[in-house]
């Protein structure tokens, strides 16, 4: 049991990093589409 | 390997790596550049960055190379709460500062420094105080990245300190240079990338190659029983609450925040900081738990230096390929801060002391430019002389830290309370410096009636932290009274109990002295001001396109 509340919560946090990474990134691809659409710069 | 156990670089190896960061990073700001840059994109990028850009940003900004050594090193020295108490109040920096930004950026649509903005309200000494701290914070700033690639460079290679410090500093001034926050922002998602993806693949490869954690489970025994208790009164008060009362007074204090809340696009700004405030403490606390993972299993740091603990770990459990990615984990960290400094200093002295102070409202924006420019030039030469030097930098630290206290409570307040007055601004602020040298240097024997008064300072100021924390989600109302029920509950029981706690209670005692004169002194003014104007007087400086449109409108001109 205590393994796996250990285990759990250190590797938590990669995990978070790994779905906040996702989540910048899918915006970050959707700001750039649009800015192509659009003739603008993405920054 | 070298004696003390780290893995070492040849000079090549090492060079491919830095050339290859610095290049790659180089050319890809290149994707960016315009033949012609305005003030507006140097300074905040147009006001037009999006959410996965500005959360990246504010990601990359806020994590800096000391972020994950002292996460270890917490988790090394309080256990199992340790990392928890060094990210989760960094993380929550980010967070807290998000309700007011969405203020600063209502008031003042087109700013670029929180100094303007002030400047606007009250005029010029309230904006040099906020300016002068910023500038500090961020040549400090500077300063710690710098040394920190000089180490890095030195402990896992042959080449010098200063060679590592020189590479980092020419490698970052390179890239921000011509674009400036443009350059910094577009940079920072590519670092932010980077770091992410090498935090996901390291932190779970230490664990296993230390054998998993059965073997952590194993090790807990190692453990005092403050570090093996999740509540650890020690990790709460040597380390989480100081960084707790520093929550809103390092997110004011910092232009890098400010100037991101400046530079998203307004309706992006929540979402913007809230998937920041994840990122950072995900990355942070969980490097964190390497330091962790180090007490369970015995490991000594190196000299004795709490710094060489991550790479200690990532040296004696990982293959080599793993200490590059480590390397590479540092220098974009470091570097993504260096060059938000660099932003941050081109801007403030660009807005700040050229455009308000001293071109007034008639400022050349061609010149601006180059003066953001030579700012930077100037800055990294300053950095990288602080850094070759080693300087013992803690009692400027000291001094800023106490600063952006004292100016949280009249910052904030001047955007909400249209009686704040220049002198109530300027005033809490000597006076809150003063009181907190006292205190913190005990200039005075803290004995009796003097650690008391010091005391019931320290408890004001207690309750102004969580009642501008709460003010700021939930409004005035919710704000008094959490900030009203805290400090009795305060008065209660930390009097009597502060005064073992010196460097918590001086740092309380500017934020106490600070609200405490600030809301005297606005009480006797009657005059009420006019918050729209400070939307009139904080303009754009570029020439508009229609050349009959004015841009710096006159101070206190109505449209």
């Amino acid at each position: 049991m205590s393994e796996l509340v250990y285990g759990t919560y250190i590797l938590v946090w990669p995990a978070l990093t790994l779905g906040v990474l996702a989540v910048i990134c899918s915006a970050v691809i959707k700001d750039a589409v649009q800015a192509r659409k659009s003739d603008g710069d993405v920054v | 390997m070298n004696e003390n156990g780290f893995v070492q670089f040849s000079i090549l190896t090492i060079m491919i790596l830095l050339v290859g960061f610095y290049g790659g990073t180089y050319l890809l700001t290149l994707l960016i550049r315009k033949k012609e840059e305005d003030t507006s994109g140097f300074m905040v990028a147009g006001h037009n960055v999006g959410f996965g850009m500005g959360a990246a940003s504010m990601t990359a900004t806020w994590i800096w190379a000391a972020s994950f050594y002292a996460a270890a090193t917490s988790g090394y020295t309080y256990g199992v709460s340790g990392p928890i108490h060094y990210g989760l109040w960094g993380a929550l920096m980010i967070l807290f500062i998000y309700p007011f930004g969405r203020r600063f950026r209502k008031l003042a649509p087109n700013g670029h420094t929180l100094g303007e903005l002030i400047h606007a309200r009250h005029g010029s000494s309230s904006q040099l105080i906020l300016a002068g701290s910023n500038i500090l914070g961020s040549i400090i700033s500077l300063m710690v990245n710098f040394t920190a690639a000089g180490a890095l460079v030195s402990v896992l290679s042959p080449l010098s300190f200063q060679t590592g410090v020189m590479v980092a500093g020419v490698g970052v001034l390179s890239y921000t240079l011509t674009s400036g926050f443009r350059a910094s922002v577009f940079t920072d998602f590519a670092q932010l990338v980077a770091l992410m993806a090498i935090t996901v693949v390291i932190i779970p490869a230490v664990l296993f190659a230390v054998g998993g954690p059965s073997v952590m489970v194993d090790g807990l025994k190692n453990l005092t029983v403050q570090q093996a208790d999740f509540f650890s009164v020690d990790a709460i008060m040597n380390q989480g609450a100081p960084f707790f009362v520093a929550v809103l007074a390092y997110a004011i204090g910092n232009q890098t925040i400010s100037q991101r809340l400046f530079a998203v696009r307004e309706k992006h700004i929540k979402r913007t900081f809230v998937t920041a405030t994840l990122g950072y403490g995900a990355i942070v606390i969980g490097l964190g738990m390497i330091g962790l993972m180090a007490l369970t299993v015995g490991v000594e740091p190196v000299n004795g230096n709490m710094n060489n603990l991550i790479p200690q770990m990532v040296s004696a459990y990982l293959p080599p390929v793993f200490v590059g990615l480590f390397f590479v984990l540092v220098i974009g960290a470091l570097s993504s801060t260096a060059d938000s400094d660099l932003s941050a200093l081109s801007t403030i002295v660009m807005a700040d002391v050229y455009g308000k102070n001293i071109a007034k409202n008639n400022p050349d924006p061609r010149k601006m430019l180059l003066i953001g420019r030579i700012t930077m030039i100037v800055a990294t030469v300053a950095g990288l002389i602080f850094a070759s030097f080693s300087l013992d930098i803690l009692v400027m630290l000291v001094f800023v830290g106490a600063l952006w206290g004292a100016i949280v409570f009249p910052v904030i307040i001047s955007c909400y309370w249209d009686r704040v007055t220049n002198a109530a601004f300027t005033w809490s602020v000597v006076v809150a410096m003063a009181l907190f040298c006292i205190a913190r240097f005990e200039l005075l024997e803290m004995t009796g009636a003097t650690v008391l008064f010091f005391e019931i300072l320290a408890s004001v100021g207690g309750a102004v932290v969580f009642g501008l924390m709460a003010f700021g989600f939930f409004g005035r109302v919710v704000g008094l009274t959490v900030g009203a029920i805290s400090g009795v509950i305060l008065l209660v029981y930390a009097t009597g109990f502060l005064r073992d706690y010196m460097v918590l209670t001086a740092s309380l005692t500017a934020y106490g002295a600070s609200t405490i004169v600030c809301t005297v002194m606005t009480l006797r003014n009657k005059e009420r001001f006019d918050f729209d104007l400070i939307a009139q007087r904080v303009g754009s400086y570029d020439k508009p396109a229609d050349e009959d449109e004015p841009t710096m409108i006159p101070e206190g001109a109505r449209s």
